[in-house]
């Protein structure tokens, strides 16, 4: 559908001004949509067509329950897809448009250019729709019961994937066989013919050569050789599922895979979207009627309440600080260096380096990059970011740290992995008995256990024989097993 | 057309409807729903929609936030509520499906299988409220709103560009004026009544109270939608009874001996001075572990029950909750006394599992 007149020449003149500040981004196609329509869009991650499913339903029933008390409203919602669509609500003034227009821009130009995103595929809008055909045919064929049953394992274990993998060569779980004999080592001294049966008696020989198979066997049941990260992949080459079950779970790959990048970027994305709203609004497109308007509804995105971190807030305010510390040159070996608290608070060098720096770092970075770099301590107390933790005897959350280190570790370790634990197959021959052995990362907090548990009866579906995570529970490393009917929690050493 | 997400909606809809069901027993006996009661609608946590994952346990995670306070000030309360961070994905949080109350009563009424209540036939007294709901631009001075006139004034003052942002002094003019407006509307009077009668004596326990807490509530649900407006009042009894609110009636707990009989002329004695029978219809629960003083007491009660109770109200439910204490005597003077008197019902309630078949024994003959 196309937008109405007025809006179009705005959305012309919106691009021409991103144009110029640098902005590249592909086509943008905007929708305008009735609030329900735009509910049920966002219900399925922005795609219309996505394959059916209760949880789109779920998230539906929250989002049109949050609009319809005023707790929430959606904006805006934008597809990395070439070309990017992007979603407009029909009762939303003229400023709101405005202002969703060009933050749909940046992140368009964020999607384009992010190194992050630079493996995910452009026509994703047409695989979701292939995927969806897909998952119908097999409800048609095989029930939608059992069908809508298999996805809900199966997302049980969506996480279970290496962000990394993408950049990664591909590697095959099972490496092939290798044809050549192994060669049968075995110590055999020089002699002469006639003294050979006594200096290498065949005896020895023939032991020697059974021991040194038996190593080679017992090193080939190693299986997978090295512990494996995508554990999504390794069941869809090694688990026992029918066709059509392997293809539902490359497509829960498939989908995650694709929006691994939106969630490692979460606080760049929303930040440089707000930046350039912000920027392209007041210096070029809102006019003297429309500020307040403006300012109300900008506040609003940049809200800190209730101790929250507000991503949005956080990035652009990261954002504005890089401009300005590269602008006036407040970095490099000098700057470190210089201790003197006034030089410092009037340092400028007038680099105007700025601009670029910040385009070079949404090219580049990651959010966890962009912390790790960027998070200064005049930065966290400026912002007045602080720690929290749980505490036992009040049964409370508190503020634990205000300390800069403190606060940077906790924010590196929660966008780590996204804040998930690391698990790999170590074994998935456990025992000699093809039963899956698969092992915590353990980075000193314990898993969920209740969730574990549930967890771990889900992929015993998928792999159809016991299975086994090793993890630590309040510093115990412990072994919690299902066997297809019950958990079992053994210490181990 | 049918809309897509219909059909995921409705699938959902019945995942969740069949759980409730499935669990309802549960819920009942837990209580949980009435600790998380908002004003009209009920937050029930639906524990298994939340696909699983491996993941941290919140409380070992803690997280980053931002805004003002000292180390050691509360941020956010520990049950299973996790404050919001960065990098946290949407599914994190424990879903809780807010039913209302209506549809609560519904799903209530087709799992116990309950009657519709055939009301006394009186007329609707209406009541009008009003509600304050819009803006508009004229209007006494008193509703003034402060902020929208501001917002205007300052609006106007940009456009003309008499803004100075070295002097910000914004002057609002009569058009910038915005006042409150507010809505009437019609709500039908209540024209039911329930009376709840506690035993408090020494015997209840904090578990038999618990007992009548849960049960009161439900019938309360069931209640107030057949009854779209519906008054409750309140009475304790050890040796004498006592008219309280809402809070105390769950929270007393006394000591003492127990004549049932001050409580029914108690609650006589208020429909006598304000709920003519004719007009309304009324509801008497009483709960007790049975225990009464002396035999001399429940012909007392036997006889108030036959002259004026039963007389004047639609039903008169007796649920005893068991005590180690109590002989449990009392419910079964009732029962030889009333066997099978249409508008009373017995009901014993062993434990917070029988609160299940105890509200359907009270409420299925659709009184």
């Amino acid at each position: 559908m196309n937008l109405p007149v007025h809006l179009s020449a705005v959305k012309d003149e919106i691009k021409e001004s991103a144009r110029e500040f640098g902005l590249d981004f592909y086509e943008t196609i905007f929708e305008l949509l009735e609030y329900d329509e735009v509910n049920e869009v966002a219900s399925y991650g922005g795609f219309p067509t996505r394959y059916p499913h209760w949880r789109f339903g779920m998230e539906y029933e929250e989002l049109s329950k949050s609009y319809s008390y005023g707790l929430s409203k959606i904006y805006e919602m934008v597809i990395n897809n070439d070309p990017c669509y992007a979603y407009l609500m029909r009762s939303n003034n003229l400023v709101d448009q405005k202002l969703v227009i060009a933050h749909v821009y940046a992140h368009c130009d964020f999607f384009k250019n992010n190194l992050w995103f630079s493996r995910t595929n452009r026509k994703m809008m047409d695989e979701m729709a292939n995927h969806a055909t897909r998952v119908r045919r097999y409800m048609e064929k095989f029930g939608e019961e059992e069908v809508e049953d298999f996805v809900d394992v199966c997302l049980s274990v969506e996480n279970l994937i290496d962000p990394h993998a993408p950049f990664m060569e591909k590697k095959e779980t099972a490496p092939e066989d290798k044809d050549e004999e192994p060669q049968p080592v075995s110590l055999r001294f020089k002699s002469k013919d006639y003294l050979d049966p006594f200096v290498n008696p065949p005896q020895v020989i023939a032991a020697q050569r059974r021991m040194h198979e038996e190593k080679v066997k017992s090193q080939s049941r190693k299986f997978p050789e090295e512990s494996w990260r995508d554990i999504l992949q390794f069941l869809i080459e090694q688990a026992p599922l029918e066709k059509w079950q392997r293809d539902v779970l490359s497509i829960i790959r498939e989908e995650a895979y694709y929006f691994v990048p939106q969630g490692q970027t979460k606080i760049m994305n929303e930040g440089w979207a707000t930046y350039w709203h912000s920027k392209i609004m007041t210096s070029r497109v809102l006019n003297d009627s429309e500020i307040i308007d403006y300012a109300d509804h900008h506040s609003g995105t940049l809200l800190t309440g209730a101790g929250r971190l507000n991503p949005y807030k956080l990035g652009v305010e990261l954002f504005r600080d890089i401009e300005e510390r590269w602008n006036r040159g407040m970095f490099g070996k000098e700057w470190e260096e210089c201790d003197d608290l006034t030089v410092k608070r009037s340092w400028n060098k007038n680099l105007g380096l700025g601009r670029q720096k910040i385009f070079e770092v949404r090219k580049m970075y990651n959010d966890v990059m962009f912390i790790d770099a960027f998070l200064t301590p005049e930065f966290c107390r400026e912002q007045k970011l602080f720690a929290y933790n749980y505490n036992d005897r009040s049964s409370m959350y508190e503020i634990s740290d205000r300390d800069f280190k403190a606060v940077k570790r906790k924010l590196l370790f929660q966008l780590t992995n996204f804040g998930q634990p690391i698990i790999v197959v170590d074994d998935a021959n456990y025992l000699n008995r093809g039963e899956l052995y698969l092992r915590h990362k353990h980075e000193g907090i314990d898993l969920k256990i209740d969730e574990a548990h549930d967890t771990l009866r889900n992929l015993s579906m998928i792999w159809t024989r016991p299975v086994h995570l090793e993890t630590i529970l309040e510093e115990c490393k412990t072994l919690l097993s299902f066997d297809g009917e019950e958990h079992r929690e053994t210490e181990i050493d | 057309m049918v809309k897509k997400i219909e059909k995921d909606h409705n699938r959902f809809r019945q995942i969740i409807r069949s759980r409730i069901k499935k669990d309802l027993r549960k819920y009942i006996t837990r209580g949980e729903l009435i600790g998380k009661k908002g004003r009209d609608l009920v937050s029930i946590p639906v524990p298994q929609i939340n696909i699983p994952h491996f993941r941290y346990s919140p409380k070992q995670t803690g997280g980053v936030g931002q805004g003002d306070g000292e180390i050691g000030t509360p941020i956010a309360q520990g049950d299973g509520q996790e404050p919001g961070g960065a990098g946290e994905e949407a599914g994190e949080h424990i879903l809780e499906v807010d039913v209302s109350l209506d549809e609560l009563a519904q799903m209530l009424a087709e799992m116990l299988e309950l009657p519709n209540i055939t009301a006394k036939g009186k007329k609707n007294i209406v009541s009008q409220k009003d509600k304050y709901s819009g803006i508009s631009l004229a209007g006494p001075e008193s509703l003034r709103h402060f902020k929208r006139t501001y917002r205007q004034a300052l609006k106007r003052h940009i456009i003309t560009r008499t803004y100075d942002p070295d002097n910000p002094i914004i002057v609002p003019m009569r058009e910038d004026r915005r006042y409150r407006t507010w809505k009437t509307t019609n709500l039908p009077e209540a024209n039911a009544v329930i009376i709840y009668m506690m035993d408090v004596s020494g015997s209840m326990g904090d578990e038999q109270k618990e007992i009548v807490r849960i049960e009161s509530f439900w019938i309360d649900t069931w209640l107030r939608y057949q009854y779209k407006n519906i008054s409750a009042r309140y009475i304790i009894h050890d040796a004498v009874a006592r008219e309280v609110d809402q809070d105390t009636f769950y929270r007393t707990r006394e000591s003492g001996g127990t004549i049932i009989s001050s409580a029914y002329k108690l609650a006589n004695k208020l429909i006598d001075e304000s709920y003519n029978p004719a007009e309304w219809n009324i509801y008497l629960f009483h709960f007790s572990d049975g225990d009464n003083w002396g035999e001399i007491d429940t012909d007392e009660c036997v006889r108030l029950l036959e002259k004026h109770l039963l007389a004047k109200a639609n039903l008169f439910c007796y649920g005893q909750v068991e005590s180690p204490y109590g002989s449990g005597q009392f419910i079964r003077d009732l029962d030889h006394k009333f066997n099978d008197h249409e508008k009373i019902v017995l009901s014993e309630i062993p434990d917070k599992d029988a609160i299940y078949r105890s509200i359907k024994e009270f409420l299925g003959k659709g009184k």
